[in-house]
């Protein structure tokens, strides 16, 4: 397997940094390798490059730089939003709104919350997991202090419709504070939070191209917040514990070299998406999860002519494009039905194809996933799903090769399925 | 009991004591089994081999609770006893030293209600001491009898709660100036005088105190136990058929801890069972490994040979038929390895491929005997060997084996041999060479060296 060329397609799971970012990494540790909080010459050259590194994320994020927290990941700043500011606003009300599918690193934080007394709703999705706003209307009470919705999903690439949930939020009860899970969507769809009235938000480097154990968390002007790691008193007292400086270069290079051309590189992932999915089509019994396409288009995706390629008038072939581009560019979700997932996997992966059963967070768990069942997929289809997910780095011949493979497989592993 | 008296150990074994001619055999066996689980242990250690005892002795610091843990590994010891060695002193200088070895062993228990340190100074507070003077003589000389009695009436005693203990002294030194019988009674009475909280009782003894004069006199008075069983290298030589699952370890575990040597075949099935079901074995392998010493692992490709089988014979019998290549298999690396049989995790009813009639198909392809330790054992008992043994908690990880994955709703559970053989024949013209690739691409992965 060594002499093949690697297609790796878990960029949810994580992804493979930028050189730029592990030489500038490299560079910290062993020249600027100074404590920020130290007086003298290396720790001003440290405080330098953290300087540096907040204005890089608050030029992304149109923000101040005293809007910008280093932690130690996704779920870290996940934890910090939720925990810091239900406490903080606990005498104000203790309920707490939030998708049946989030990330673990929510959910298990809302869990943890209603251990705690307080109440938390779960909001349900659509087939396309998209958030009912007319559900979370009707959630938003008084006694409301935090919405947290994620942007992207991680296993199917629903986008939810931030705006536009941060204007109801506000409308409904201008105090609920809004927390948005930007993981899967840092990088990949351009967000402002203070016009997306977003209160909080949480970013992960590694899936940036950026190193692991390294996140970042925005904090709105006024919003209250209270810690929930305590020491040195680092970041305002919000997260004590000096600086991880290689890891926040290293994130704030990523993300300047990932979103100086954003709209680029959406719009070719975009491309990669449809061929990915025009090209899972024409397979047999294969279902796309997470893109909403009109019945009329279905039954088009379907219809093959003799050589089974698929063929798109134009209104359709638009018709697909818009609905892909109401998803996320990168996330690519796929039934085969009656082969498990496990099997497809360790198939692609014997011609060097890297892709995740679910998602990478929970495979090693039993259960099956809350999101896919949560947009109501068959139970028969739960065990049966793939998330196929790109990066800056995937190349159309990767996806025809991807492609290639599974037209080749399929057939074999149908064959061989538990009777 | 204090851990750190120690540096010296008494090793118990008793199967072999009985042994004949060939005992030497068994020891040699016994003391090489020690020498290696002692080297993964930090520190120098030596090994002395007497007639019918085996010292280990620490020439270095080391850590208590490891050693034990090394040792509880090896098979034929029944006993480790944590012992204190001193030269060969007279009479009255041994009652002292044995004294002063239950003082410093047992401390409060002894003092007369089986309390301890910290309860002592709370009854000596509550009876008008000052706190400082109560801790004081706790740690100095409370448990000196002068101090003691001054301190003992104020306690109410509860008999019920001393020690029963009994004093064993083996003279096999007989130039020893007093005789075994004559010892035991002085040295027993200067523990009681010395300790209100003794009584004796040489029927239903707690505490057996050994003092043995030989080349030098040995005090010891606990006896942790080993795993028992016979020393590994002196049963013979099996194969283990080792699934991911909680019966075959637990079966490699007991065939070996008769003394018989283990190897062990792994039937995988890319890509239907993932590197981490390899991975689970191997780790499994290496947990047992703790016991049998090093273990060849073979990892066989079935993947092939089982899509063969779930393309040419009835789905309800593929399991069976399965297992009859495996066996055929396992057999076939036995006899290149020089094993004398097979070792399964088989257990009566457990699945329908262990029915009794299933049995009697698997077990018709091989020649060599097949011992399966667990034939008659309840599931609930095998996992609690496995959690004694540490295997549980990894054999449950949720990755599947090539067992499970085409399993048929409902597979024959009273197959019959005629019948298995026909269909079976259906795969003639294929088999051999699948066979033959099966054999080729076997990889060794050597675990526990």
């Amino acid at each position: 397997m060594s002499d093949m060329k690697e297609i790796y397609l878990d960029n949810s799971a994580t992804t493979r940094v930028f050189p730029a970012v592990a030489d500038l990494m490299t560079r910290v540790m062993l020249e600027t390798y100074g404590n920020p909080s130290s007086m003298h010459h290396k720790g001003v050259e440290a405080e330098k490059l953290l300087r540096n590194a907040k204005e890089i994320f608050s030029g992304i994020l149109k923000c101040d730089m005293k809007n910008i927290y280093f932690t130690s990941g996704g779920t870290e700043s996940d934890n910090i939003a939720i925990i810091g500011a239900a406490t903080a606003a606990k005498r104000r009300g203790m309920h707490l709104i939030t998708t049946q599918i989030e990330h673990p690193a929510v959910i298990n934080t809302m869990k943890h919350l209603e251990s705690e007394g307080y109440t938390v709703t779960y909001l349900p999705v659509d087939s396309y997991g998209m958030v009912k706003l007319d559900k979370l209307e009707a959630a938003i009470t008084p006694e409301t202090t935090l919405v947290s919705i994620m942007h992207v999903n991680n296993e199917i690439g629903s986008m939810q419709k931030i705006a536009e949930i941060g204007e109801l939020i506000k409308r409904c009860n201008p105090e609920t504070l809004f927390h948005v899970d930007a993981v899967q969507g840092f990088g990949k769809a351009t967000i402002i939070p203070k016009k997306m009235n977003i209160d909080l938000m949480s970013v992960s480097s590694h899936k940036i191209h950026g190193p692991k154990g390294m996140g970042m968390l925005y904090v709105g002007d006024k919003v209250r917040i209270n810690p929930i790691v305590f020491g040195g008193g680092q970041q305002n007292g919000l997260r004590s514990g000096t600086e991880n400086m290689p890891g926040i270069a290293g994130m704030a290079k990523a993300a300047d070299t990932l979103c100086s051309k954003l709209k680029e590189d959406a719009d070719k992932l975009y491309e990669l998406k449809e061929r990915l999915i025009k090209g899972a089509l024409k397979l047999d019994g294969v279902q796309i999860n997470g893109v909403e396409f009109s019945d009329d288009l279905k039954a088009k995706l379907k219809e093959k002519n003799d050589s089974g390629t698929i063929e798109l008038d134009a209104t359709s072939e638009q018709e697909l494009k818009a609905a892909i581009a109401k998803t996320a560019p990168h996330i690519v979700s796929i039934s085969f039905p009656g082969i498990r997932a496990e099997v497809m996997l360790h198939t692609l992966e014997n011609d060097g194809i890297y892709v995740s059963a679910g998602s990478a967070c929970s495979t090693h768990k039993p259960e099956p996933s809350a999101t896919l069942k949560a947009i109501g997929l068959d139970k028969s289809l739960l065990d049966c799903t793939l998330r196929f997910s790109m990066s800056v780095f995937t190349t159309e011949e990767e996806i025809d090769k991807t492609v290639a493979v599974l037209a080749d497989k399929l057939p074999m592993l149908q064959k061989y399925t538990r009777r | 009991m204090k851990k750190e008296m120690f540096c010296d150990f008494l090793i118990k074994y008793a199967e072999i004591g009985i042994k004949g001619k060939n005992r030497y055999l068994f020891e040699d066996a016994l003391v090489a089994r020690i020498k290696h689980a002692m080297t993964k242990v930090d520190g120098e250690f030596s090994i002395r081999k007497t007639p019918g005892r085996i010292f280990l002795r620490s020439e270095s610091e080391f850590d208590f609770d490891e050693a034990i843990d090394a040792l509880q590994h090896v098979f034929g010891i029944v006993g480790i006893c944590p012992i204190v060695r001193l030269d060969i002193v007279d009479p009255e200088t041994l009652a002292q030293k044995v004294t002063d070895y239950m003082r410093e062993m047992y401390g409060a228990e002894l003092c007369g209600t089986g309390i301890t340190a910290q309860q002592a100074v709370e009854i000596m507070k509550e009876n008008g001491f000052d706190a400082d003077s109560a801790s004081d003589a706790i740690s100095d000389e409370v448990y000196g009898k002068l101090r003691w009695q001054e301190i003992y009436p104020s306690i109410k005693r509860n008999p019920a709660e001393t020690i029963r203990f009994k004093m064993m002294v083996r003279r096999e030194r007989k130039g020893y100036p007093k005789d075994s019988m004559v010892l035991n009674e002085d040295i027993g009475e200067a523990l009681l005088n010395a300790f209100p909280g003794l009584k004796v009782d040489v029927h239903h003894p707690e505490k057996i105190v050994y003092v043995e004069i030989r080349d030098s006199i040995y005090l010891y008075s606990e006896i942790i136990p080993g795993p028992g069983g016979m020393p590994v290298g002196t049963g013979g030589h099996g194969m283990l058929l080792l699934s991911g699952g909680i019966d075959s370890p637990v079966a490699g575990y007991m065939v070996s801890k008769r003394g018989v040597t283990i190897d062990a075949v792994y039937f995988n099935a890319p890509p239907y069972t993932s590197e981490r079901a390899l991975q689970k074995v191997v780790d499994l392998a290496t947990i047992i490994s703790k016991y049998t010493g090093p273990i060849n692992l073979h990892v066989i490709n079935f993947t092939e040979i089982q899509m063969a089988i779930y393309e040419k014979c009835p789905h309800d019998e593929l399991t069976i038929i399965m297992r009859r290549y495996m066996m055929r298999i396992a057999e076939h690396l036995a006899e290149e390895c020089g094993a004398q049989g097979l070792i399964t995790g088989e257990s009566i009813g457990q699945v329908a491929s262990q029915t009794f009639a299933s049995l009697v198909c698997t077990n018709e392809v091989c020649t060599l005997p097949v011992i399966r330790p667990l034939i008659a054992f309840d599931k609930q008992d095998i996992v609690e060997i496995s959690q004694k043994i540490g295997s549980y908690e990894t054999s449950i990880q949720p990755y599947e084996d090539c067992c499970t994955i085409f399993v048929a709703k409902h597979p024959v559970t009273k197959p019959s041999r005629t019948v298995i053989r026909r269909h079976e024949a259906h795969l003639d013209d294929v088999i051999e060479d699948m066979l033959k690739t099966a054999y080729e691409t076997d990889t060794v992965i050597r675990v526990g060296e």
